[in-house]
């Protein structure tokens, strides 16, 4: 069994996977990685179901391996070399036993660290992935070791075309719990706002704020506790918006204006701090006409992966970037 | 913007969810409605339905909407909700109730004197109606396995207090608003301490048992001394298990 060793790991990097889908019921929100796509497009590129992973907010990550091992780097692009080599992203490659993965930085955003077989720690309440917020599981440290599942699959040097995650699209919102209680004056306004991505944001939500009045219903104070989920888009009480994540609360008596659609919420947890959004009330045809299954997701995906080219061209890209961004060797623990 | 439907109403929860809401104010015949709907649509078995639950006062369907022609479920949801007075419906089948034994005295119920003034009671009197019957979870949230219990009488429609206890300890038994919560996680709380259990509604560790309770199970809370209190130890912190039949 090959195994996973952390070397180095800055705050907040945990196993991830697709969630635990099942326990509203019980006060358990879904959790799971906060960008789901990036957890596809890593089982597309190494030919796998998807699997549980290492989600990195932007911080640092060194890690070692005991054989040889196929990774996939995934989600918000982060600086990342093998030893001293710097490697690509969006791309899967293959680590020799005692080498050295090493991930920085380049800007906000979750960054994936995928493995052929997946990490097989064991299940708790059917999945792997760390819920922080409930308490299950932990972020990881130094010192820390993860067995792998069986690698069913051979292939690397491949990359895929990642689906776009840029915010300059609006996110398109359909009706939540009190989307009713809102005037339409305001839902109007909210359409119309420019919103900007706080500092203050973690799995369980992204505060936004905004120019302009306040968003707020009528006797909100009063509102009983309902359902809530990830993409839910709550007014806090002084009236500020919060992206609910993936480890939001399962109940919450602040209304909510809106629900971000499934396969926008992405991008909206990719953002980096100061990124701008705008929302957009959309009907339910808009809302299904690129919505796929995570199923059919994976199917479609895998038609984007191709050989990763070694051409002078990228080679130069390659050597320039690391000039930019700083010595890559300085980054090994 | 038209007028709300009147309950109960079918209530869209982005693209995949929807809530059949009972009222928009806590009510016991709504609560009971609420988990006796969720229970039917589990029975129903809908194509497509991937998750349901209840909070408050309504049930919530989750379903995969590349299976499901929306119409269709909402033309079902409504028949089911027209076949029944569901706010005279049994409570489901398949409860538990949970006799867990509670500390009342001393740094146990930091608070309790202060609760069961606002109660209008003495302690002994507020001690003796916070065990006297079962009560029900109504919805559980906030934190996992983190169960909301009522209803207590009228009188102990008690205010949150106006400044926040920096910490109720995983067990606390706190009350406001004719609710009591026995506290599934470690957190500030505006509510009021009144006794203390070894109870952990939540045990990360126990794999597909971590949550206790489920919506509609109910809890009777026993008074021991601190000598007994001493003596438990959590999660299950000497409660009994016994089916509701």
């Amino acid at each position: 069994m090959t195994e996973v060793t952390i070397l180095r790991a800055g705050p907040g990097v945990t196993v991830q996977d697709m969630g635990r889908p099942g326990f509203i019921a019980q006060g358990l929100s879904r959790g799971g990685a906060a960008d789901r796509l990036a957890v596809l497009e890593a089982a597309a590129l190494l030919g796998q179901p998807p699997a549980a992973g290492l989600e990195l907010p932007p911080v640092a990550l060194s890690l070692s391996v005991d054989g040889p091992t196929r990774i996939a780097l995934t989600g918000s692009a982060m600086r990342a070399a093998i030893d001293d080599q710097p490697i690509a992203w969006n791309a899967s490659h293959r680590i020799a036993a005692g080498q050295k993965l090493n991930l920085s930085p380049l800007g906000g955003g979750y960054g994936y660290v995928t493995f052929g077989g997946g990490i097989d720690t064991p299940l708790a309440m059917g999945a792997r992935s760390a819920h922080l917020a409930a308490g299950l599981g932990r972020a990881l440290q130094e010192g820390d070791t993860l067995p792998l599942g069986e690698d069913q699959g051979t292939q690397t040097d491949l990359v895929i075309d990642p689906v776009d995650r840029g915010t300059d699209r609006p996110l398109r919102l359909l009706p939540s719990a009190h989307t009713a209680l809102f005037s339409q004056a305001d839902r109007d306004r909210f359409d119309g706002t420019t919103f900007t991505r706080d500092a203050r944001a973690n799995r369980q939500g992204i505060r936004l704020t905004h120019d302009g009045a306040p968003f707020a219903t009528e006797g909100q104070l009063s509102l009983i506790s309902e359902i809530a989920r990830p993409g839910d888009i709550q007014m806090t009480g002084e009236g500020q918006p919060y992206i609910l994540g993936p480890e939001c609360q399962t109940t919450g008596g602040y209304p909510r204006i809106g629900a971000i659609v499934p396969q926008d919420l992405p991008r909206a947890m990719q953002a980096p701090p100061g990124a701008t959004f705008r929302f957009r009330f959309v009907d339910r045809d808009e809302a299904l006409r690129d919505w796929l299954s995570d199923d059919a997701r994976l199917t479609d995906l895998k038609r984007h992966v191709r050989p990763l080219t070694r051409d002078p061209r990228d080679i130069r890209n390659l050597a320039a970037y690391q000039l930019i961004s700083g010595v890559t060797t300085g980054e090994a623990p | 913007m038209t007028a709300p439907d009147p309950f109960p109403r079918l209530v869209p929860l982005g693209l995949d969810g929807l809530l059949v809401s009972f009222a928009d104010r806590l009510q016991d015949r709504a609560n009971r409605a609420a988990l006796a709907f969720r229970a039917a649509v589990e029975a129903e078995g809908i194509d497509g339905v991937t998750e349901t639950a209840s909070s408050l006062v309504s049930a919530f369907v989750a379903f995969d909407p590349g299976r499901t022609d929306r119409d269709a479920l909402d033309r079902k949801l409504h028949e089911m909700i027209d076949a029944h007075d569901w706010y005279a419906a049994d409570l489901p089948g398949g409860r538990r109730c949970f006799t867990i034994p509670a500390c009342f005295e001393g740094d146990h119920a930091p608070q309790l004197d202060d609760a069961a003034e606002q109660a209008g009671l003495s302690r002994e009197e507020a001690i003796a109606e916070l065990c006297a019957h079962p009560l029900r979870a109504m919805a559980l949230g906030f934190a996992p396995g983190q169960a909301y219990f009522g209803e207590l009488p009228e009188h102990w429609n008690i205010d949150r207090q106006t400044g926040l206890t920096p910490k109720a300890e995983m067990g606390a038994v706190v009350v406001a608003v004719r609710q009591m919560i026995v506290f599934a996680t470690s957190s500030p709380t505006g509510w009021r301490q009144v006794a203390m259990t070894r109870f952990h509604g939540f045990r990360p560790d126990a794999g597909d048992d971590a949550i206790a309770l489920a919506p509609g199970d109910e809890v009777q809370l026993r008074a021991v001394d601190a000598d007994t209190f001493a003596g438990l130890t959590p999660p299950e912190g000497g409660a009994t298990v016994e089916a509701i039949a």
